[in-house]
């Protein structure tokens, strides 16, 4: 499954969608950074609530296919900047991140 | 190849950047996905550690066709207790990037674990030099 897929399939709101096919193959939840980017893996949808800009780069470094903002949280302004400048997907749903990886995990399991 | 960085202390907004030219310049290598990965983040890893507990330093990183070497090093206060420092879940890292996410003391181990060799000195009130190499072959 692409992230433009995901997306469309959990109704989330793309806020930077720079690399719509970038494939999903699995999913990581935590909001600790050091924690991501150690049991994360490559091509996992992140979903988390944290929305300063370091998820950005964050997201670069440990390869994942996209960040996933849970709880409808507003990124900083410099969030979707970077997300943009970096070309890191960034998406957006209003679901808390329990449900959000609950209809991630039921996704790619199909 | 060299590359040299200077990393800013002051200025969190930039922190990621040294990392993020190093991850750049081996995509245009065409060095392999999983190679980059282990070593952007282990780069990511020790300029965040000196923006956070060092005011900055310089990095320097030495790509050969057998590795990718990166040299860290800074004048901050130094760490007490290396052995200490390594295990998961030691931190000192004040409040104020707790918020932002980091303070989780898992960076050391998350470099020790990506790269191939790792190597840690470091005199209190004097500095902090870290090497990590990643082989590529
Ligand atoms: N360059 C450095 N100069 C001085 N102290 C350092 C340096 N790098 C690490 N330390 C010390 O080692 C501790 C552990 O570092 P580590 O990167 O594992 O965790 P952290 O930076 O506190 O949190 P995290 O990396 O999970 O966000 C730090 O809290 C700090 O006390
Ligand atoms: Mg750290």
């Amino acid at each position: 499954m692409t992230t433009a897929e995901l997306c469309a399939r959990l109704s989330l709101e793309p806020l930077c969608l720079a690399e719509p096919d970038r494939p999903v193959t699995g999913g990581y939840a935590g909001d600790l950074l050091s924690w991501v980017m150690g049991r994360a893996q490559s091509g996992d949808a992140w979903v988390t609530i944290m929305t300063n800009r370091n998820v950005v780069a964050v997201a670069s470094m440990a390869d994942v296919a996209c960040i996933v903002l849970a709880e409808g949280v507003e990124p900083d302004a410099d969030t979707l900047e970077a997300a943009q400048k970096q070309g890191v997907n960034l998406l957006r749903g209003e679901s808390g991140a329990f449900a959000l990886c609950a209809a991630i995990a039921a996704a790619l399991a199909e | 190849m060299t590359l040299h960085y200077d990393i800013d202390g002051e200025n969190f907004q930039t922190a990621g950047e040294a990392s993020a030219n190093v991850k750049k310049v081996l995509r245009q290598l065409g060095i392999s996905t999983d190679i980059i990965r282990r070593v952007a983040i282990a780069m990511y890893e020790g300029e965040i550690n000196m923006v956070i507990h060092a005011n900055g330093g310089v990095a320097d990183v030495a790509i050969t066709p057998d590795r990718i070497e990166m040299t860290l090093e800074d004048s901050g206060n130094g760490i007490p207790d290396i052995a200490l420092a390594m295990q998961e879940g030691y931190s000192t890292a004040p409040e104020n990037v707790h918020e932002l996410g980091f303070g989780a003391g898992m960076g050391l181990p998350n470099m020790k674990k990506y790269t191939d060799e790792m190597k840690i000195e470091s005199t209190v009130g004097v500095g902090t030099k870290v090497f990590m190499a990643v082989n590529l072959k």
